[in-house]
Parts: structure tokens; sequence; C-alpha cells
């Protein structure tokens, strides 16, 4: 069996962690130079009290009554920046340098869900323009 | 139809071969006043409250999938499929809101590689149901086939009745509730997401999995490599208890009966040092 022992990786204990630090707290990622596991809590439950205007109104467009698939989206942090990963693309998508972020880590999942929603949507997203490139029928 | 030729020469001239991407960062920043839209935008515009409805009893599971698609297309957003005659692969590929409603039973992967619809369905479906589903609500009144969720990534699959085994298996996000009892293997590699247990769930519950969460109301045979008990906090009350009422599944006596289960996380083997060691002490 693969991986025995403790988990080695970093425990989340600050909302900056991996703004301000470089990813390496625990002394197994120092050794290596490497980190180990998710840059955000992937299994955070959102907080229904903090869902904003946007998504409320997003929500009874899709005939929802809760975030839905966007209950798996979080703010996370690709490179010391925030990012939010598109699962369309399968990559990060940076967060804009000038926006200000919450204190928090539920406020920020709820930012990073409308940003999220406003690039997928989007004709600049990508996926538009690779559908124009490669369809076929 | 065009050649590859001519594909590949238009994707130049768009300028998709010359985008450098850094690791697996998109270099495409969010513009934060986007103009809001919902859904796709290819996707057609539907109206919850313009219905059709046909009878599927004598079409094919292709024939069913366009039907969808031209009603779609003329804007219906509410659509009944009467006698879908537990056909495989009905409803498949939705990208767009709608209201989907199946009188009678699906086959195999029914309503799979959907991103948006609410479907209903008043029978059984099965094997592979909802299999990789992105976004939207499905609904199934009785019984589920295995590996029910199969790679699922996003929404909410419910099932009212009891599932098979395999539930969820690979799944990389999103929700799954059966209101019954579950079979061997649930939540097998599960990455992530959340899985509802509301009965009892069979052997090697989570096993291998990643990440995730498995609440189960129910006993546990046996949990698989790498599950473990997790400690139940005040949010995943909150959150459990909205979850299941909302799909009118809250049991009388609350949610406090519910066990949470985790991944031990022993099996995160991402280690660029480890190979090199293990070979030093071979």
């Amino acid at each position: 069996m693969a991986g025995k022992g403790g988990y080695k990786g970093t425990e989340i204990k600050d909302v900056d962690q991996f703004i301000t630090g470089d990813g390496l707290d625990s002394a197994r990622e120092k050794e290596i130079g490497q980190h180990i596991g998710y840059r955000y809590d992937v299994n955070l439950l959102p907080d229904y009290e903090r869902v904003t205007p946007f998504l409320k109104e997003y929500m009874e467009r899709m005939g929802w009554d809760d975030l839905n698939w966007l209950e798996d989206v979080h703010m996370g942090y690709e490179e010391g920046r925030p990012a939010v990963f598109d699962r369309n693309i399968n990559g990060w998508v940076t967060v804009p340098e000038d926006m200000e972020l919450p204190d928090n880590q539920q406020d920020r999942d709820m930012l990073a869900r409308e940003l999220l929603i406003k690039f997928q949507m989007s004709t600049r997203h990508p996926l538009v323009q690779l559908n124009k490139a490669y369809r076929k029928f | 139809m065009e050649s590859v030729m001519e594909q590949e020469s238009r994707s130049h001239e768009m300028g998709l071969h010359t985008e450098q991407l850094r690791g697996r960062t998109q270099q495409v920043f969010f513009t934060p006043d986007e103009e809001a839209n919902f859904v796709y935008p290819d996707a057609p515009d539907v109206d919850f409250n313009k219905r059709a409805e046909f009878d599927a009893a004598e079409m094919t599971s292709n024939e069913v999938n366009l039907k969808i698609r031209e009603l779609m297309e003329q804007g219906h957003g509410t659509i009944v499929i009467k006698n879908p005659m537990a056909r495989h692969s009905l409803g498949v590929g939705i990208l767009n809101r709608l209201n989907l409603y199946f009188e009678g039973s699906l086959g195999y992967f029914g309503v799979g590689l959907i991103d948006g619809p609410n479907v209903r369905i008043s029978g059984r479906v099965g094997w592979s149901c909802a299999e990789n589903m992105m976004a939207g609500t499905v609904i199934i009144e009785k019984n589920a086939g295995s590996t029910f969720g199969a790679a699922i990534r996003g929404g909410d699959l419910v099932c009212k009745g009891h599932v098979g085994a395999r539930t969820g298996i690979d799944m990389k996000g999103g929700t799954i509730l059966v209101g019954g009892d579950t079979g061997a293997f649930s939540g097998f590699m599960m990455q992530r997401g959340r899985m509802v247990i509301c009965g009892n769930a069979s052997h090697n519950l989570g096993d291998s999995m990643y990440d995730g969460t498995i609440f189960v109301g129910g006993e546990v045979k046996s949990l698989g490599v790498d599950c473990v008990p997790g400690e139940m906090t005040e949010l995943d009350k909150a959150w459990l208890t909205r979850k299941l009422k909302q799909y009118d599944l809250l049991p009388d006596k609350g949610v406090d009966h519910f066990s949470k289960y985790v991944a031990g996380k022993q099996l995160w083997n991402y280690d660029n040092l480890e190979p090199t060691e293990k070979k030093l002490i071979l």
C-alpha cells in the first residue's frame, strides 16, 4: 500500500497562509521543497447565511434551492495568488490583483463562485473559442 | 463538412496555438464587470412555463434525445417524457437549464454528462445513472443500480430508494443522497464531494478515498482502506438538515444520529523525494 505513515502536509491555520507564505510549512515539505495537498479546504461546506444577491439570483434562475454545483467551488491559491479552479478548462483562473479579498474563507468562496459563473458563461471563455474552431457538427 | 486542415488553420488564426500556459494557471483574468449571464453562451433560451410532452414508447434512445434538443430550441423549459421503457442513455448531454420529467424507468447510463437540468424520474434507473454529471438535480423516486453517480463532478443526485454497489465511484464533486441502503464499495476512490446515506452501507465504504465526505444514518458493515471516522461539526449538521429537508428525506429524529467519514490521507503520495528514498533503503 502506498504512502504509509501519517499525513505530512500543511495544516491550514490562517486564511492568508498561501498568499503570504510559500506553502512549505510542515517539516516534510521543507525537507522536500514541495507543498503537499490542496491549498484550501476542499471539504468546507458553504455557510448559506453568506450567499450573495448575485448567487441568489443565479439559483432562482436555474430553479435550484441551493448552490448546487457551486458548493464545490472555493477560493484557492496558486503561485501565491488567489485563484479559482475552472473544471471546464482544467486550470486555475487568477483573481484580478486589484480586487480586495474578504477576511474569511466563506466570503472568499462566495466571491470565487460569482467570478467563476461570470467567467464560464462569458463569450470570452476559452471553450467558446475552441467550440468555434473545432466543432464538427 | 470542413476538412481537418481547414479547422487547424482557423484555430491558428484565432491565436489558439500562441497562448503560453505556465503550469496549470490560465493567463486569462476574470472581468468582474462582465455582463451577468447565467447559462452557457450557446444554450437555447428556454422558459420553465412553456411545457411539452411526448410518448417515447415507439422511439429509439437517439430519437428521444434529439427530440429533447429540438424542444429546447423551440424554447420549451419543461419537458415530460412518457413511457421511456427503461431504454439506455436517455436524457444525456443536456447543458442547459431545463425541467425534465420521465414517467417511467431508465436503463443504463441515464441522464449522464448533464450540466444544469432538473430531472425527476418516477421509476427506477439502471447502472451508472447521472455518470459524469456536472450540475443540476436528478431525483429518482424508486431504486437505482450499481455505480450510481459514477465520476460525478457536481450537482445533487438523489435516489429515494436503495442503490447498488460502488455508488459514487471516483466522484470528484457534487452530492449523492440515498434514502435507503447502499451496496459494497460505495465512495470507492472518491476524490471530493459529499455522499449522504440515510440507511445502511455495506462492506468497504469509502475504500481508497482521497478526499470528500460521507455521512451515514444507519450502520456501516466495514470501512475500506483509508476511510476513517470524522468529527461532525455544527456546519455539517446545518448543511445535512437543509439538504435532506430539500428532498423530503429528513428523518423525524433529525441528523444527530448520522456518522461522518473522511479520508485518512494515508494514500496521499505526492512526495517527489519518497520514491528515491525507498530505492536507497531497498
